[in-house]
Parts: C-alpha cells; structure tokens; sequence
C-alpha cells in the first residue's frame, strides 16, 4: 500500500487465490472500473482465479454485490467469499450464497494512513461501538457487536441486544441484554433504571415492583457473585 | 385553499377512534368546515352507526376505488350538517381491496372542495393501518390512560417517526380525573412522559358517550357532555384556535397540574 495515498484497490494472493480490498470511502462506481481495468491489464494472470472480496466498512447492497459477481465472471473469476465490517454487505454476500466473514476485531479504521496520525494505542481506541442518537419505541430492536450507547429513552416494549455495555443516557425501561455473547463483565448504566427485563451474558434479572414516586437516579448493573446487582453509578 | 388530511389512528382497539373521528367531523361542521370523514376499517364498519347514516348507505369506499361508482355517489351526506359527509367503508370485503395508493388518489380528489378529510384508521399496524396513514398531513393518535394503551401508541410513534411523517399529536381518551387523584389511573402528564409527544385533548370518560353513539349522535351535540366540550376544544384547536386545557376537576389541583403542563409548556 502506497504511504503518499491509499490505493482503492489492493489484490494479493492469499491459500487458496486471490484477496482483493476495494477501499470503504471511494465511489463504488470508480471502484468497480478501476478492478475491470485492473483483471482486463493481466487477464492471463487472473483467469480462473478464486476470489474473496474485501469490503471494508461499506455497506454493499444485495444489487451491487451481484453486478461485481457479475463483473468477475465475465472475466473468467469466480467470487467466492466476502470479508466485510458491515451488516448490510454480510446480508448481501449471504443472499447470494457467498461465504461471508464478518470482521467485528479489527479495529483499524480506513485511511487511517493516509490521515498520518502517531500511531494509537489499542488500549485507548477501545473496542468498536454504537451511537443511537434518539429514543427507542416500543417495537423496535437494536443488535450491535460491541458497545451501545444511546442518547435518549429506551421505552418499556424496545429491545437492545449488544456483545459489549450499553449506556443509555435517558430512562431505561425496555429490555436490555449487555454482553449478548458471554461476556460477563460487560456493564448496563442509565439515567433512570427501572427496565423491564436486563440481561448480562447468561445472568437474567427482573425489575423488582419499584415503590411509585421513587426518585431517579443514575445506577450501573453488573454481574457480582453469579448475579447481577445494580447500584449508583458515580 | 387544500383540505388537509387528519388519520385517527392509535395501535391498540377500542380506544375511541371512531368516537373521535365521528365527534371531530361534527364539532368540525358545526363550525361552518367543509368536511368528510372516511371509514377505512374495511369489513368491521362503525362510522356509520356512531354518525346514525347506516341506513342511508348505498355505495361504499371500495365501490369506488373499483370504479362501479362515482366518488361524490358514496358520499353520504349528514342528517343535520350539509356541509358532512360520510364515505363508509364496505363490510364484504378486507383491507386488500384498498390499496395506500388508492387513498392518495382518493383524498386528493376530495382535498379542492373541503376544509377537513378525517379518516377513521382501524386498530393495528397492518394493511388497514398503513392504508388510513399514507395520505394524512396530520395523524391524531388516540390513546387511554392505561399501560396497553400507551404501549401501543408509543409503537405507532415509533412507527410513524421511521416513515419521515409529521409529528403525531395525542388525544388522551376516557381519562377519569378521581382515578388520577386515587394514584389508581396514568395522569395525562405519566402518558406525556412516556410518549413525550403534544397532546392536543383530554376527554373526560362520559356516560353520555356510549348511548350517544348507540342513537347515533355524537356527544359532541349534547350540550351538557363533558366529553362533548372536550371534544369540540380539539376540534377547534385542529382549526388553528388556541383554546385552553378544560378544567377536569374543579376541587382539586389537576387543573393547576394541567396548566403547568400545557401553559408554561416546556
């Protein structure tokens, strides 16, 4: 990868073919031509080639994965699998009955390079999070790998289903399951805690009937002794 | 000037939509607007009956959408008010037969020659639903002070948000102020700080209301009912008047609570 600036698309041989990267940010269109132009310069070299695909951060819609598919078998490759940080390209790639690999540990962002920034230390850039800047409504479910942090209410018949913590900066009163995949010490804080239903890894707890008139205040759940308890977040 | 739509909707049965959709399209009339109301629960059809013109129905809302009939041969006209007219929705078929799209075309055929176009939404957030909310301007959702209510409403909410329309406001039904005071019922103000939405009427719960509806005249006529004034005020308010909060309870402090509520607003 040039240090002047980021290529768009990168191809290197990995097992068992080829790996290509298409950069997250370049307009997919000018991205696809410049693959085409790329296969067509050496098409003896590529012909026949097993692709995977990486997409980085881009959501790829099931249409414009179908075309590059497309694209690639025009000129004799064989696209099969996806490497992507985004949902939508995940659900693309297995509608189209690609291999898909969600990469939800890497943590390097695009272009990060190109901004030349010192490098940063992995502790301090923390794992992958959401941002939900609104308040959920009864009916509607947020799924995440990794944390969540929401700015507004979560209210009583909404859902939030996370790997990581989950802070909500408002009224918590749906169901919340921190840590989704095991992880015990993911943590669930809120302005007002009276949730309907919390969730750490395994561990479930039930609000207890609170007392009408209680004031509000702001508590931080855990899991302390194979249970999960709930005191003031200070 | 365009009439403008109004879709009274609210999740969850037996709330008082069609109450509400019948009592505004009258208070509404009264008051001199050009006005239709539109039954869109398709196969479970009340407007009628709560407007008393069930006997006068010839043509219904899916007779013209299939084109066996002309717009202006389903609407029927109100007894009293001959500026209201009623289109009613048909009782043989289901919320298929009308399309989201139909509903535009309808209304924007009545929106020249009319102030007001109510439509009655039926319960749920399905077909019937979605075909009541695609040409509102405006959506009125109806709720009571209970948690199954609220519940639903703050879905519907939640639901209209995502599809980019105009902000709902809150009509809370049925409220019964010596509940509130026993701490056995939502005040308007709980309803408000769950649905954080503007509540444009409180309508008292009103024994008026049911036999009212069963003779098929609207509480809003009977000059004593308190649901009626309630009524009436939102009718007035969806006209653009600034009329205040009624008085619920005149020996207690929920008026003082109310005006705190909507007078010094924020």
């Amino acid at each position: 990868m040039g240090s002047m600036s980021q290529e768009n698309v990168t191809i290197k041989g990995i097992g068992d073919g080829l790996l290509i990267t298409l950069s997250p940010t370049e307009e997919w269109q000018a991205i696809t031509s410049e693959l085409a132009a790329r296969i067509d310069e050496k098409s003896a070299f590529f012909s026949g080639a097993r692709i995977t695909i990486d997409t980085g951060a881009r959501p790829v819609p099931k249409y414009e994965l179908s075309s590059l598919k497309a694209l690639l078998e025009r000129r004799g490759l064989q696209l099969m699998a996806v490497h992507s940080e985004s949902k939508t390209t995940i659900q693309s790639a297995e509608a189209l009955d690609l291999r898909a690999t969600y990469k939800s540990d890497d943590i390097t962002r695009p272009n990060a390079s190109s901004l030349d920034l010192d490098t940063i230390d992995p502790e301090e850039m923390g794992t992958p999070g959401v941002l939900i800047n609104r308040t959920l409504r009864s009916g509607r479910t947020v799924h995440s790998r990794g944390h969540v942090v929401i700015l507004g209410d979560v209210n009583a018949g909404a859902k939030v289903i996370a790997t990581g913590d989950v802070i909500v900066w408002g009224k918590l009163r749906g169901v919340v399951h921190a840590g989704a995949d095991g992880d015990t010490s993911a943590i669930v804080c809120a302005l007002d805690m009276t949730p309907m239903q919390l969730r750490i890894a395994h561990y479930i707890s039930i609000s207890p009937q609170e007392a009408k008139g209680r004031r509000a205040r702001p508590e931080i759940a855990c899991v302390k002794n194979e249970q999960i308890v709930v005191e003031a977040w200070e | 000037m365009a009439g403008k739509v109004i879709t009274v909707t609210s999740g969850k049965g037996g709330v008082g939509k069609t109450t509400t959709t019948a009592n505004l399209g009258i208070a509404l009339a009264r008051m001199g607007k050009r006005v239709v109301v539109i039954d869109a629960d398709i196969g479970l059809r009340n407007l009628d009956i709560v407007m008393g013109l069930e006997n006068r129905i010839v043509y219904d809302l899916v007779d013209v959408v299939e084109k066996r009939c002309r717009l202006n041969q389903a609407m029927i006209k109100h007894k009293q008010f001959p500026n209201l007219y009623l289109i009613p929705a048909a009782q043989t078929r289901d919320k298929t037969a009308v399309s989201p799209q139909d509903m535009v075309n309808l209304t924007n055929e009545l929106r020249p020659d009319h102030d007001f176009i109510l439509i009655d939404s039926p319960a749920g957030i399905e077909r019937g639903y979605r075909n009541a909310i695609e040409p509102a301007d405006e959506v009125l959702i109806v709720t009571n002070p209970e948690v199954s209510a609220v519940r639903d409403a703050d879905r519907i909410v939640g639901l209209l948000q995502s599809s980019t329309k105009a902000q709902p406001k809150l009509i809370i039904n049925r409220l019964k102020p010596e509940m509130v005071r026993r701490g056995e019922m939502m005040s308007a103000e709980d309803v408000r700080e769950i649905l954080s939405i503007k509540i444009i009427g409180i309508v008292p719960e009103d024994e008026n209301v049911i036999p009212s509806s069963n003779n098929g005249v609207p509480v809003t006529l009977n000059e004593g009912s308190r649901a009626g004034v309630a009524f009436r005020n939102i009718a007035r308010r969806l006209n653009g008047e600034d009329v205040p909060f009624m008085n619920l309870d005149e020996n207690q402090g929920l008026f003082a609570r109310i005006s705190r509520l909507f007078g010094g607003g924020s």
